[in-house]
């Protein structure tokens, strides 16, 4: 073994300080909440409302991502066209935008006296103070998430296996979804992963846009909220910060094993 | 018979690809030269994945491009099969579901189209593997079956051996040459070894930087090359013969249309035999016997071809061969088309090469 550096040494010693100070408050969270007071708490009829709503709401906010995303980002990665570069820096913009100006900028859209508000009014939808407004919040808060990772997958896919494809007379859409989707998945699941770590978590688009009211547009974080906001809600807070944070990770495996264990080639240049 | 019927014209990177070329139905073109002479973008272009300049492509009567007149069919549409350098095999499709890829018809009878095609290449017990965990001559295998499996109506291969490791490539030369003999479409097949070329084609046309600068049989051209440029590309003479084993280990070949040789290489049965025209030496018609140089034939010279400070002399063995000597010692021997030699070369540098019973040259 070589001879420890001080280099070596200081890396080591940030490598603890990093995972430690992310770990803590996790792991204070579970210091403070028995499991029986998180069972008291799903018992609660708000506390069930709102986890249930998260996880319709996110749910429906990722097939939409996934559906309408996958594609896009097929042919993004693929295609070279003018402007293809503002293109994938328009669609970053919600990574970097705080999400309470998301909230103001899907009103100024969506809203009621948005540039589409009457557009919106005329296909029946109501969105402001709805459940639908919750989605269309996550959607675009999350959705460039999702964007970024299944575009780098699509630009990293050998670009014969979709030639070798069209020689055996499968057409661009047989190709798209038998080879390059297949190929792509890992980094289509890490995608979606992080996308619905995102839309789980999101609070401020979603208060401004949609509101909060309980069992239709109040979210877990944001009933989480409710609760602290409330007097003595600290302890419910916590039990429902808790159940958010056990059912996220289960999300999150749940996404990764989508990935599967097939081991995949990486053809040589 | 459907004909596949190429002309291109198409600026490169670094000079200009400009060919014709015409292929039979059942018939083998190989493609030859050094990396980097556009051979690959010929083989893109007649599978429909690359659109030259100006060009013309056609099969039989069916015109697939033709850039004068717009007309430009889809790949997808051609039925041209692609055998890629990599092999490009889907990698989270089995490999029974690779080769059903490009066929039609219910799925229970795709997979067994596909295992049987499987079986007929010897990898039916990795059906359902991973390409992932096949080694280079699995791969080569599936690739080709998958390729076949669409009934394609041309077959294209793009350096079908350079992805094998020595060993390997041996014996998939001699596959390779089997299953090709058996088709009836046009083969066009990329190779930057002569001797590949000059075994699995029965016509190659030498590329250099875009342009074809020899076309022929493979002893046409080793006995004759155009160019100096040929002459260092067409190294290997290949004769053909029946090896059978004897007592001291070596092994005999009777030649096709007469004489006899030795090798060190054990082989039985029908061969391609390969030496390098320097290996060759020539000897006037009552030269004594060198007893290091087992193989003597005695054959009549056809051409004499300078190449640079050598000369290339054909000699008809009377399969033709050709030696590499200084234009010294041709001068000295007085070497003319007639003239009587004896061709003389070690059983070492005879390479021998089985390729099964159903060659058909």
């Amino acid at each position: 073994m070589r001879p420890r550096s001080g280099f070596s040494l200081l890396a080591a010693g940030a490598t603890v300080v990093a995972v430690a100070f992310l770990l803590l408050p996790v792991i204070a969270i579970f210091a403070a909440v028995s499991p029986s007071q998180m069972v008291d708490a799903l018992a609660e009829q708000s506390t069930g409302e709102a986890l249930w709503l998260s996880l319709r709401t996110t749910l429906i906010a990722m097939v939409i991502v996934v559906t309408i995303g996958t594609p896009a980002a097929y042919l993004l990665a693929l295609r070279r066209f003018r402007g293809r570069a503002l293109v994938l820096t328009a669609i970053e913009l919600p990574l970097v935008m705080p999400p309470a100006v998301a909230g103001i900028a899907l009103l100024a859209a969506f809203g009621p006296r948005g540039i589409l508000g009457d557009a919106v009014e005329k296909t029946g939808l109501e969105l402001v103070f709805q459940t639908a407004g919750v989605v269309v919040a996550l959607v675009f808060v999350s959705s460039p998430f999702f964007l970024r990772q299944a575009i780098a997958a699509f630009v990293a896919l050998d670009p014969r296996l979709l030639e070798a494809a069209r020689t055996l007379g499968a057409g661009p859409f047989r190709s798209f979804a038998t080879v390059a989707t297949p190929t792509a998945r890992p980094g289509l699941a890490a995608g979606l992963a992080l996308a619905w770590g995102r839309a789980l978590g999101e609070f401020g688009a979603t208060l401004l846009f949609a509101g909060s009211l309980q069992g239709v547009t109040q979210t877990a974080p944001l009933a989480i909220f409710s609760e602290f906001s409330r007097a003595n809600g600290f302890s419910s807070a916590l039990a429902l910060s808790a159940i958010l944070i056990l059912a996220s990770a289960a999300l999150l495996i749940g996404v990764k094993l989508i990935d599967g264990d097939r081991a995949i080639e990486v053809a040589p240049e | 018979m459907n004909g596949l019927a190429v002309a291109v014209e198409m600026p490169l990177r670094e000079f200009a690809l400009d060919l014709d070329l015409k292929i039979g139905a059942g018939d083998r073109l190989a493609l030859a030269g050094p990396s980097g002479t556009g051979k690959t973008s010929v083989l893109r272009i007649v599978a429909g994945l690359l659109r030259p300049r100006c060009g013309r492509v056609a099969l039989g009567g069916e015109t697939w491009l033709d850039t004068g007149t717009g007309i430009e069919l889809a790949a997808e549409k051609r039925r041209c099969a692609f055998v890629f350098q990599d092999y490009a095999l889907f990698p989270r499709l089995s490999a029974w579901r690779n080769v059903a890829y490009g066929m039609r018809g219910a799925r229970r009878e795709r997979r067994q189209r596909a295992l049987s095609l499987l079986e007929r290449f010897g990898v039916a017990a990795l059906a359902n593997a991973y390409p992932a965990s096949l080694s280079g001559g699995e791969r080569q295998r599936v690739a080709l079956a998958r390729a076949l499996a669409a009934e394609p109506r041309v077959l294209l291969l793009d350096e079908p051996l350079s992805a094998l490791d020595p060993t390997s490539r041996r014996d998939a030369l001699r596959e390779l040459h089997s299953i090709l003999a058996e088709l009836r479409i046009p083969i066009l097949l990329v190779t930057h070894v002569f001797d590949e070329a000059a075994l699995l084609a029965d016509q190659i046309a030498v590329i250099d930087r875009g342009r074809i600068v020899q076309s022929g049989a493979a002893a046409e051209i080793s006995a004759r090359p155009a160019s100096g440029f040929v002459a260092e590309f067409a190294g290997a003479v290949v004769l053909r013969g029946e090896a059978t084993k004897t007592a001291d280990g070596l092994t005999v070949v009777r030649l096709r249309g007469g004489g006899e040789l030795r090798s060190v290489d054990a082989a039985t049965g029908p061969v391609a035999i390969s030496v390098f025209p320097w290996e060759i030496s020539l000897q006037p018609p009552g030269a004594e016997r060198d007893d290091s140089m087992l193989n003597r034939l005695s054959g009549q010279v056809d051409s004499v071809t300078p190449v640079g400070n050598r000369v290339r002399v054909a000699v008809s063995v009377p399969q033709p061969l050709s030696a590499e000597i200084t234009a010294r010692s041709a001068r000295a021997m007085r070497l003319r088309p007639g003239a009587h030699v004896i061709v003389a070369w070690k059983a070492t540098a005879t390479r021998l090469l089985s390729i099964g019973s159903c060659d058909s040259r």
